[in-house]
């Protein structure tokens, strides 16, 4: 069982994803960098936060084309786990790999804060260590998280609980005020029809030891752990 | 040649930007404004080795790929020799 964590120029939350699966979750990981198609035999693909290749002409759309790239989603239509968290879930959403797209905040400033969300689908790989309908609290850090996708897409989402989390108050009310960058339906992570491709805004390695403020993050990663031990 | 390829946020997409334009211009007092869409702009140097033909259809290709989010985004563009 190997996490292998993506580096593309700019990502920046690369270590620190690579730190809670070593340290906290004690597992053997490994970086993969975006020029190779190698994936290392990895169980696992973090697609981490920063600003991919500067996140120039819009965010992800430059790191889509990149070769690892092209094998996280061979490694994806097989089955794989892949995690985007943050600009990874905004490169998952432009590689096709999960619907939709994330846009300017509508306040149009960056956000960076502790948010609360809460678990709607706790059956998922990256999501069993949670309760059902628990909230988290997880911080967010980002510019282009409002969460856009059409109609048709929406109630395919909805029809299938492939909406994992949103955002809610610390009571798991979900409000407009709970919404931090104008997200449609307080959507802050989904899943793949297979359920093994996640993407989030929040940062769960951000919120994965007591010395950071906060351990619920901790649970997506044990998640993972467990779901990867499970596999055959 | 050159293309001019101009990409706009589809309509059904809020446009936050473009909105708090439209307020501060409405602020300083411009008249006459409904609504201000933001969008981006790219000028491309062809080299010459296309025919017109090819260039729309290399262009259309570069612009559908790469250029926009067809999730969010639509564009247009012009050649001028």
């Amino acid at each position: 069982m190997k996490f292998g964590v993506i580096i593309f120029p700019g990502s920046n939350c690369d270590h620190d994803a690579y730190w809670t699966i070593q340290q906290v979750a004690k597992q053997p990981v490994t970086f993969l960098w975006h020029d190779s198609h190698d994936l290392e035999n990895c169980d696992a693909i973090i697609v981490p936060g920063g600003f991919a290749y500067g996140d120039y002409l819009r965010t992800g759309a430059i790191a889509k084309f990149s070769p690892v790239m092209e094998s996280v989603r061979k490694f994806a239509d097989g089955g794989g786990l892949v995690l985007g968290i943050c600009n990874g879930f905004q490169i998952l959403c432009e590689s096709g790999l999960l619907p939709g797209a994330l846009t300017r905040n509508v306040g149009l400033k960056y956000v960076c804060k502790p948010v609360h969300v809460r678990v709607e689908n706790a059956d998922t790989p990256f999501t069993n260590a949670c309760r059902q309908g628990e909230v988290l609290t997880i911080p967010i850090g980002h510019m282009d998280g409002n969460y856009f996708c059409d109609d048709a897409t929406l109630e395919e989402l909805r029809r299938d609980q492939r909406i994992v989390f949103r955002y809610a108050t610390p009571t798991g009310e979900i409000t407009p005020e709970a919404n931090p960058n104008g997200s449609l339906d307080n959507i802050a992570g989904i899943c793949s029809p297979g359920r093994n491709v996640l993407g989030m805004m929040p940062h769960p390695e951000r919120s994965s030891e007591p010395e950071l403020g906060g351990t619920e993050g901790f649970k997506i990663f044990q998640s993972l752990v467990g779901a990867m031990a499970e596999k055959p | 040649m050159k293309a001019y390829v101009y990409v706009s946020l589809k309509k059904s997409v809020l446009d936050p930007q473009g909105k708090t334009i439209q307020g501060a211009l409405k602020k300083m007092g411009f008249k006459g404004l409904e609504e201000v869409r933001q969008g981006k702009y790219f000028e491309l140097t062809l080299d010459g080795g296309l025919t017109r033909a090819e260039a729309e259809s290399e262009v259309a290709r570069i612009a559908r790929d790469v250029l926009t989010n067809p999730v969010i985004e639509e564009f247009r563009f012009s050649l001028e020799d």
